[in-house]
């Protein structure tokens, strides 16, 4: 299993009062698997993927990321796995501005030990050439379409060749046209073995993952 | 990340915005530009005076006659007629750590050649003054022994004198009117340059003082205006002074008790206080420059805190794509330090240059030394880190859901 949730809340502390994002959550996603994850607005969705990308930790239960349980580790030793292993796609794509496609997708790697330039250099050219970008290497953000820019994100979150990818509501912004291309991407990724997990209140963006979870006050129904 | 890659990447996030990094290093710019010009500066004034005074011979003696007393009335120093040749001869024959010794009798007069004339002053000494004043002639050579026992008409002429009476033509060999008396010239003085005062030291004429005395001054005493001498070494000066102190009373027969009726001063005092006054103007100056630092510092400071909530997206990402806290600490602590370090470097520019057109026209040796250069680096550098931290401490800080979710 890549992820294993076991019994996992979240609270938020407002003042004295506790407000419950999650409640015991159970969730198992293997290897591999493309996993949709819908919701009305405040049933924890975001809550619940920002855990899984280890950008959170839980108030309660035990969390397993490939094996290792990572809700007791140190704020650096959860930089080093979001690193290594997931690759964030956000709905406002997130880039630099004012920095170049190639740069932005080079970015995960300056935190990464032992890459020189060059090798960052390759990568990134490798994965934007794959993802269609060829000739907007030195394009900045402000320069190129949503879909082309959320394009550019999904680069940033290969580039280090993690197994899962995060991605929050990653066709928010986008036309339906571009919307299809992003997943059509999805699908060609999680075909190469890559597990994803993404946000959605788009059925019909749902129906490319193998499967969907609903949510509704912080629980998977 | 390496420190030259965090060094890269410093530089070319603060290039997105060279206008305001220009102007929030402007504060710098000033700072260690006034650092620099401001020691400069005061390191070149002080050694220029150091330079006038040595000129006149930093490790001199001179003893002036004591005031005259007549019934409770006390004139000036120098009033009494009390030092003598033999006082002169006394000194000079019983002082130890003594180099050379001259009397000096004052005089003044209109000297003339040819068409030309020139009011000046003179000092009547013996062969042994240049020496004590470690003067060098120009051209000529300087009069003897035999020419103060006989009273000789020759002189020797300040550069100022020479250059007064016969412009471009050398004097040498030739005879000037003093006093409407024909005087041989010997020699030329080699230039002197003013006294710390302002005085001109070369508008002068050197000549024996039996001649002074007797032939101009039509006087038959051979008493003396001050007695100069030069020592070996500054580091005799108090021994030195208390030997000739001893004897003079001796001779003059002072009891025990009473006031000395002569006065030796020396150079020292004069150098410490301008020494001192040129510390304390340095101090001053310092601390202005300083505070124009600090203030540069808190621009920095101002603008970093701007840039780290402008970017808190950014820094969000960063963390979500695996950077460390640390890593966005030391992203905005260089950040900040290279800020201030350009600044510092232009303002070195700056105030070297402003030194160097503050010296030129002061005619001061320009003094910037790599001393100073190293400060102001250090300094500005310094502030950087100083300064920067608390933006770089609340960058680092951040959280990185909330500030991806940042509008
Ligand atoms: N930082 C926070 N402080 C307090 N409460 C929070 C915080 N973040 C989320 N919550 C609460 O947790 C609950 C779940 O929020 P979450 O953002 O996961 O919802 P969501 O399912 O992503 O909604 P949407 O579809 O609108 O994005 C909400 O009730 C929200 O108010
Ligand atoms: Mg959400």
């Amino acid at each position: 299993m890549l992820i294993r949730l076991e019994n996992i809340s979240k609270y938020y502390l407002m003042g004295d009062q506790k407000i419950p994002a999650l409640n015991g959550i159970h969730l198992e996603i293997a290897q591999g698997d493309f996993v949709a994850i819908m919701g009305a607005s405040g049933s924890g969705k975001s809550t619940l993927l920002n855990l899984l990308g280890c950008l959170d930790r839980p108030s309660e239960g035990c969390y397993r990321l490939d094996e290792q349980e990572v809700s007791q580790l140190n704020a650096d030793a959860l930089a080093a796995l979001r690193n290594r292993k997931i690759g964030f796609v956000f709905q406002n794509f997130n880039l630099l501005a004012r920095t170049s496609a190639l740069e932005n997708v080079e970015l995960p790697l300056y935190y990464t030990p032992g890459f020189t330039a060059a090798e960052r250099r390759r990568r990134a050219i490798e994965l934007l050439t794959r993802l269609g970008l060829k000739d907007r290497f030195h394009h900045y953000p402000n320069q190129l379409s949503g879909g082309q820019q959320q394009r550019v994100a999904i680069a940033r979150a290969l580039v280090n060749r993690p197994p899962l990818i995060l991605a929050d509501e990653p066709t928010g912004n986008l036309d339906s046209r571009a919307g299809t291309e992003i997943m059509t991407l999805f699908r060609e990724l999680n075909a190469e073995g890559i597990t994803l997990v993404m946000v959605t209140h788009e059925p019909d963006i749902a129906a490319y993952a193998r499967r969907t979870i609903h949510m509704r006050d912080g629980v998977i129904q | 990340m390496n420190f030259w890659l965090i060094l890269r990447l410093a530089i070319r996030s603060l290039s997105r915005n060279p206008g305001r990094s220009l102007l929030t290093a402007l504060g710098i710019i000033i700072g260690i530009a006034a650092v620099i010009a401001v020691i400069a500066v005061g390191q070149g004034a002080s050694s220029a005076l150091r330079n006038q005074i040595s000129s006149m011979g930093s490790n001199l003696l001179v003893i002036f006659p004591g005031s005259s007393q007549a019934g409770g009335f006390r004139g000036g120093a120098g009033t009494q007629q009390n030092l003598t040749q033999e006082d002169s001869e006394a000194i000079q024959r019983e002082t130890h750590h003594l180099v050379a010794l001259s009397p000096v009798v004052r005089g003044g007069a209109q000297s003339i050649f040819r068409e030309n004339n020139w009011a000046t002053s003179l000092q009547g000494v013996n062969p042994d003054y240049l020496r004590v004043r470690n003067w060098d002639l120009q051209e000529g050579d300087n009069f003897t022994e035999a020419d103060i026992r006989s009273g000789t008409r020759v002189c020797l002429l300040g550069n100022t004198v020479a250059e007064q009476l016969s412009p471009g033509e050398s004097l040498v060999g030739k005879s000037i009117r003093i006093r409407n008396m024909p005087f041989w010239v010997l020699g030329v003085l080699a230039p002197k340059g003013s006294t710390a005062w302002g005085q001109d030291q070369d508008d002068v004429i050197v000549l024996p003082w039996t001649t002074l005395r007797r032939t101009l001054q039509n006087s038959r005493f051979n008493n003396f205006s001050q007695i100069i001498i030069s020592l070996d070494s500054l580091d005799n000066l108090d021994a030195v002074r208390a030997e000739i102190s001893a004897l003079l009373r001796q001779r003059h027969r002072i009891a025990t008790g009473a006031d000395d009726d002569f006065t030796i001063t020396d150079m020292t005092e004069i150098t410490q206080t301008i020494t001192q006054v040129s510390t304390l103007m340095t101090l001053l100056l310092t601390v202005i420059a300083s505070i124009s630092l600090v203030v540069g510092g808190i621009g920095i400071m101002n603008i970093m805190l701007v840039s780290v909530t402008e970017r808190t997206r950014e820094i969000g990402l960063r963390l979500a794509v695996g950077a460390r806290r640390r890593d966005l600490l030391l992203q905005f602590l260089v950040e900040s330090m290279v800020l201030s370090g350009i600044g510092g470097l232009i303002g070195m520019g700056v105030g070297v240059g402003a030194a160097l057109v503050v010296a030129r026209t002061n005619n001061w040796p320009v003094l910037i030394s790599t001393h100073s250069i190293l400060i102001a680096f250090i300094f500005s550098a310094g502030v950087g880190i100083f300064f920067g931290f608390y933006p770089a401490w609340r960058a680092a800080r951040l959280d990185p859901i909330e500030s991806l979710r940042r509008e």
